[in-house]
């Protein structure tokens, strides 16, 4: 057996562990790793930058615990930034399985900034219906969302006074792990304008470019890599810049396996196409 | 004390679900029933809280009986199980396929059809008009309408399959194929991303969370 042959038959443990290995030591050594901020990255937090201080922005939360690895980061990033530019926050969800989780994240960024809820922010959690409630959304919060998380009214909340409905948010800033980001493209940018930037998983990301492209959304922060550029754009280096050396150690690892798995097959089929001209 | 709690059992159901890297066993098997369990629990309790609770208990509770006939609908959904009378089930799916393909068809077009179709529309020559920034103005090169359309096209006549793939059509639909296979290899490499960024999340919490805490409280 030559050695195309061993490693074509090699066992898939190892190359789990060697996976494993690769991304334990960059954060066990915590080895920092360079982030390069692309272009859509920077347009998103130019959406965000570019809001006077004051506007409600909203955060919608639409994904769950598999995805708070990718997510957490990117809207912790966010939540730094839209706090530290005294916008207000308005966090609300269309996945039920993510409003304890945006809601922890809004608490410590919150405590970080010391903003006052119902002054600075507010958390209005989740309503069924996605595409309905945008709508309704558009014609009055309200009509959806006539109390915020705890069970108070929305008109007993300060900030909340004159805030109705679209025409009063600057932006809306989605954070996805699904389909809700076209959701939001075609009911609240389709029908009423809605400025928007998408946060996503990079499983989802390559799917949100050609809205990117079409000027349907204002910035995309896509995946770990997206996440870790807005945390550089807001110059407060966390988990997703920390974690970016293991994911390019990962990616190089994988890299490798491609390049070696492919020479292993055509070094294969040549020795088979000699041995068959020499029989 | 309930927190450390929580970081053992999930420290714990998540080397279980690792274990299944070496092979199937017990312990993974185990991690997946709970998971499977909890899943469904929490499905039960967020049907009750935002679902019949506010849109049906609470406004009937207020003598708005409106809601009665959406709550009609939804018990007719529920003679699906009962085979001689299942046929009830297809009014209420009839009025929901309406509502849904009524709402979809309008904002589809709105939203995304007719704004995708006006984004490829773009002049062959002369600056590109993609991005509105310094830096992404880098990707406003002309070439970059010429790749929109032709892959556009390209792409659309591969799935054109009224005519026989030869002559002009067959090789735009080789060039198309590029194209798709150009986009397969983008989704696939975030896919690689949005996956080892969920095995960091896993090690990064099992290091952080788990591991650093106990060695700590061993050595002080």
């Amino acid at each position: 057996m030559n050695i195309w042959e061993k490693l074509s038959k090699i066992d898939r443990r190892i190359i789990y562990l060697l996976l494993a290995l690769v991304v334990i030591i960059p954060i066990v050594f915590k080895i920092p790793s360079t982030v390069a901020v692309s272009g859509p990255a920077r347009m998103a937090f130019d959406a965000v930058d570019n809001l006077p201080p004051g506007t409600p922005i909203i955060f919608s939360t639409d994904f769950d615990p598999a995805s708070m690895p990718e997510l957490r980061p990117m809207m912790t990033a966010m939540l730094r930034h839209a706090f530290k530019k005294r916008l207000k926050v308005i966090m609300m969800g269309h996945w039920p399985t993510g409003i304890p989780l945006s809601t922890l994240i809004l608490e410590e960024a919150a405590k970080e900034f010391e903003v006052e809820y119902g002054v600075d922010y507010v958390n209005i959690g989740y309503r069924p219906g996605a595409g309905a409630v945008m709508i309704q959304m558009g014609r009055e919060i309200r009509n959806v969302f006539n109390v915020d998380i705890e069970g108070t009214p929305l008109d007993s909340l300060p900030m909340m006074k004159t805030i109705h409905n679209y025409s009063d948010i600057g932006l809306v800033a989605c954070y996805e792990a699904g389909a809700m980001g076209d959701i939001w493209v075609q009911y609240a940018w389709g029908r009423f304008g809605v400025k928007i930037v998408m946060a996503t998983t990079a499983v989802v990301t390559p799917e949100c470019y050609p809205y990117l492209g079409a000027h349907q959304i204002e910035g995309l922060i896509g995946g770990m890599a997206g996440a870790a550029a807005y945390e550089k754009l807001v110059e407060h280096p966390d988990k997703a810049m920390i974690r970016m050396s293991s994911q390019a150690w990962a990616h190089i690892l994988i890299i490798v396996f491609i390049i070696i798995g492919n020479i292993g097959y055509f070094m294969m089929r040549r020795m088979e196409k000699t041995k068959t001209k020499g029989a | 004390m309930g927190h450390i709690l929580g970081v053992w059992i999930a420290a714990g159901l998540t080397l279980m679900i690792f274990s299944f890297l070496y092979k199937d066993n017990p312990f993974y098997k185990f991690a997946e029933h709970v998971y499977v369990g909890v899943s469904a629990a929490y499905a039960c309790f967020y049907t009750w809280d935002y679902f019949l609770m506010p849109k049906l208990i609470n406004p009937l509770s207020q003598h708005h009986w409106l809601v009665i006939i959406p709550g009609i609908f939804g018990l007719m959904m529920l003679t699906r199980w009962f085979p001689r009378i299942a046929w009830v089930s297809r009014w209420p799916i009839s009025v929901s396929v309406g509502v849904g393909s009524g709402l979809a068809v309008v904002q589809g077009m709105q939203g995304l059809v007719i704004p995708q179709i006006k984004s490829t529309i773009l002049p062959v020559m002369g600056s590109s008009v993609t991005f509105n920034n310094l830096i992404t103005n880098l990707w406003s090169h002309p070439i970059n309408n010429l790749i929109i359309i032709v892959g556009t096209i390209a792409t659309i006549i591969y799935f054109y399959f009224s005519k026989e793939h030869k002559g002009i059509i067959g090789g735009t639909a080789k060039v198309g194929i590029i194209f798709i296979m150009v986009a397969f290899g983008a989704s696939f490499g975030y896919t690689v991303m949005a996956r080892i960024s969920l095995l960091i999340g896993r090690i990064s919490f099992l290091i952080n969370d788990w591991l650093v805490p106990l060695f700590h409280s061993f050595t002080h």
